[in-house]
């Protein structure tokens, strides 16, 4: 790390700049200089660290101290205790939410040590923006490797070997396709990053992108040399406005100092790296969608075969790789394949960055070897369920995907088996569910979210997750009727049967899993009217606990519309078919009498 | 023929002078159809929003029908054909936002920014208030994104003090 025998790493990831990160380096920073530190110990603005909740936080080297939800105020503290006099500044130390012990060290933190970091081996450690230090960690390395010691043939080999399959969803292997690429004959080829990452709950894309945009590009070089490219295009979601400018940044650096451009490596490979912006359709992920939006067209998906393989953009065999299967090229051809297959269960390889986001403890990206149970994801990493309730389910492949409930807690995670339980690995997004979630709701709020992004070209996808959302949105308001869940099966089973594009094929996933786990749920909406979690609005109900309830009057006294009779020293009761749920009785009643569930 | 381009010339002479910033947009990126999109994003950077004119402009000078280019300003929900407010307030209603509650979060926006029914937009344009699924913070759910900033772990009291900062910035003391 430098001439510097001290570093100060603090994170600047989206999630700690929300949390004025900004103001604590730049607090550090002057701190430094008033002691004269300046010259000894080194600020480096890094990506995110992981656990985006705890932010700002920051990171000493070489003791490895993690600080905690820093303010301005306690840098002080932390360069004249800490950095001046070799104590650690106790009160911002991680303290683990289940055991209550604090802990110093990096190292010591679950959610960090068992990680292995592949994918992310230099986000939140060097600062992305400086090509010098991705350099340091052996970056543009593997591309020197390919370049001067490898055929385009041996690199693909080296892939296939490694077992590398696309994070991007599908999980289809990555030498393969690039095989196919490569074998395709043309006069020009692209290579395109797919960073559209729509998936909401999903951000690793996010996270290596603005942590380490380089290791995406020294990838693209090298997958444009094994298939035969010299042109390579990241496509970015508007919504990343911090990602495209680091990458934007990075690709300028690497163009001067040699990495990208002509004559690369003094070997006469010549690629180069454009960034498109996407325009906020979650289908343009799907990539002959994304090809088209490339060509300047609607993002409409269009039927397969052709693969991009062999007519991708403009035509022209094209090969698309997710950002995270990018990330993980350099280290697989700087350390060989069968280092990374060594990692992981039989048929899933190498790691998974995971997001671990909903009613869990900590949440943040980790990277975990392929196979890790749900339970140690949950409960180790993630230090279980937020405000100590009880988990629920996981939800896993966003709008694609299904959720795994407490009787998957112990299946290894990885492409198969989340298959075989009827969810999916999908990008790595994992939204964790409690007792108070509704899991109607939330199979609502997925097809809502596809039928929105339904580009509308195919007519089951179109109509059928329109009429699959109606019977939802009646359900959760109290009017289903018992044919329905028939209905939605049936929908469910045509709408994947007969659509065009991975969108309409996967809608129903969400749907079909709540059904088969949760029908309970499903049924107490139809029958009893309720909504056993208390989520959905309109079946919640204002009640007077009878025996809480002191007679007093008050609520009567308040209610607007008059939904209230009793005699005083009675318990009182809420006529419901009068009441407006203005909640005002609940406020008023001086003994907490009234509930709403 | 020459009759033709002369026509078209006139046509597009008086706009030239209004839409000086679309032609320097356009000239940067080049005409090929691929430049569409980036060049509808910086005009709707400029303008905030992608005025019909310019859209029907926009086609004549790239030599593309105008329904493509109205066809693909329609597709993607980041354009819009209609003015945004000065501030365009995005609140997540992606997975890990909606289960840690981003509604009332969503009430309180514009209930203080003073939006009713189905309305986006406030008639001073302001004010946007949209929902949009995933921000990528999704460890900080939930978030809200004001223009490129974005704010983790709202409640409808901190959303509160921020919109309070911005109208009193915006010298508006509610
Ligand atoms: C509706 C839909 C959305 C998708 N969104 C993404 C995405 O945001 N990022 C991504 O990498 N792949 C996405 N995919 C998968 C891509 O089509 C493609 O399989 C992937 O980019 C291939 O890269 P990989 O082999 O490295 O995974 C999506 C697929 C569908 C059907
Ligand atoms: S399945 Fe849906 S998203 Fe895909 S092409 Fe058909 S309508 Fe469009
Ligand atoms: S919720 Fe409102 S309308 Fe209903 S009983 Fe209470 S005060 Fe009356
Ligand atoms: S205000 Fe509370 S205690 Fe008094 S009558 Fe109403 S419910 Fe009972
Ligand atoms: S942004 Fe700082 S830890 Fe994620
Ligand atoms: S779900 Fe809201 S930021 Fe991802």
């Amino acid at each position: 790390m430098g001439e510097y025998p001290t570093h100060v790493l603090v994170c600047a990831g989206a999630g700690c700049i929300s949390s004025s990160c900004k103001e604590v380096e730049q607090a550090l920073i002057d701190e430094l200089k008033k002691h004269q530190l300046n010259e000894k110990i080194k600020v480096v603005e890094t990506g995110c660290i992981g656990s985006c909740d705890l932010g700002p936080v920051l990171v000493t080297y070489p003791e490895r101290i993690f600080y905690q939800k820093v303010q301005p105020k306690d840098v002080k503290a932390i360069v004249e205790e800490h950095l001046l006099q070799g104590q650690p500044v106790e009160r911002l130390f991680y303290q683990d939410a289940v055991t209550g012990k604090t802990m110093a060290k990096y190292d010591d933190i679950p959610f960090f040590s068992k990680q292995v970091r592949i994918a992310l081996r230099n986000v939140g450690l060097i600062n992305p923006v400086n090509i010098e230090e991705y350099v340091a960690r052996d970056g543009y390395g593997a591309l020197a490797k390919v370049l001067t010691e490898m055929t385009p043939e041996q690199v693909i080999e080296q892939i296939k070997n490694s077992g590398l399959r696309g994070r991007g969803g599908a999980g289809f292997s990555t030498g393969l396709k690039w095989e196919f690429t490569k074998k395709a004959q043309s006069d020009a080829k692209y290579v395109v990053c797919n960073a559209d990452e729509g998936d909401p709950g999903a951000f690793m894309d996010r996270s290596i992108l603005e942590g380490d945009p380089h290791s995406v590009l020294e990838a693209m070089a090298i997958a444009g040399y094994a298939v035969g490219a010299s042109q390579g295009y990241v496509y970015v979601r508007a919504e990343y406005p911090l990602a495209v400018e680091r990458l934007g940044v990075a690709i300028e650096q690497a163009r001067k100092m040699g990495f990208l451009g002509e004559n690369i490596y003094n070997t006469g490979f010549a690629f180069d790296v454009e960034i498109r912006v996407g325009a906020g359709a979650f289908v343009c992920g799907e990539e002959t969608a994304l090809i088209a939006s490339i060509e300047g067209k609607r993002g409409e998906p269009s039927p397969k075969p052709p693969f991009p393989a062999q007519k991708g953009v403009w035509g022209k065999p094209t090969l698309i790789n997710n950002v995270e299967t990018f990330a993980n090229i350099p280290p697989i051809i700087l350390k060989g394949a069968e280092w990374f297959a060594q990692i992981g269960t039989e048929k899933s390889k190498g790691t998974k960055v995971f997001a671990i986001a909903g009613k869990i403890t900590n949440t943040g990206l980790v990277e975990v070897p392929m196979g890790m149970t749900l339970r140690e994801v949950i409960f180790d990493l993630g230090g279980g369920i937020h405000g100590g309730k009880r988990f629920k389910a996981a939800q896993t492949g966003g709008p694609s995907g299904g959720c795994l409930t407490t009787e998957h807690l112990d299946l290894p995670m990885d492409y198969e088996s989340l298959t075989a339980a009827g969810s999916m690995m999908g990008s790595g997004g994992l939204i964790v569910m409690d007792e108070d979630t509704c899991m109607v709701d939330v199979a609502r709020f997925f097809l809502e979210f596809t039928q929105d992004e339904s580009c509308g070209k195919c007519t089951p996808c179109r109509i059928g997750t329109k009429r699959m959302l109606d019977i939802l949105n009646r359900i959760t308001e109290g009017k289903g009727v018992p044919e329905d869940l028939e209905t939605l099966e049936t929908l469910a089973n045509t709408i994947k049967m007969s659509s065009l594009c991975g969108l309409g094929q996967s809608a129903p996933n969400p749907v079909l899993s709540t059904l088969k786990y949760f029908r309970d749920e499903y049924e107490a909406h139809i029958y009893q009217k309720t909504c056993p979690a208390g989520v959905c609005q309109s079946l919640l109900r204002y009640q007077v606990k009878s025996n809480v309830c002191k007679g007093c009057g008050l609520c009567a006294k308040n209610c607007p519309v008059g939904a209230i009779s009793g005699k005083p020293k009675n318990p009182y009761v809420i006529i419901q078919n009068i009441c407006v749920k203005c909640g005002l009785c609940m406020q008023k009643c001086p003994f907490n009498a009234i509930e709403f569930c | 023929m020459a009759e033709a381009k002369k026509v078209r010339e006139d046509a597009l002479a008086v706009p030239r002078r209004r839409f000086e910033k679309v032609n320097e947009i356009i000239a940067r990126h080049g005409k090929s159809a691929s430049a569409l999109i980036p060049i509808l994003q910086e005009v709707q950077e400029e303008y905030r929003y992608l005025p019909e004119e310019i859209l029907t402009y926009v086609a004549m000078v790239m030599d593309l029908p105008p329904s493509t280019v109205y066809g693909v300003a329609t597709f993607y929900v980041q354009f819009s054909l209609e003015p945004k407010g000065k501030y365009v307030i995005k609140i997540c209603d992606g997975t890990a936002c909606h289960v840690r509650g981003s509604d009332p979060v969503k009430e309180a926006i514009r209930k203080r920014v003073g939006l009713k029914n189905e309305k986006h937009t406030t008639d001073d344009l302001r004010f946007t208030v949209e929902t949009v699924s995933c921000l990528g913070a999704c460890g900080l759910a939930p978030v809200v994104m004001i223009n490129d900033q974005i704010y983790g772990q709202m409640t409808p009291d901190a959303i509160n003090v921020i919109l309070d900062k911005i109208l009193e910035e915006e010298g508006d003391v509610k």
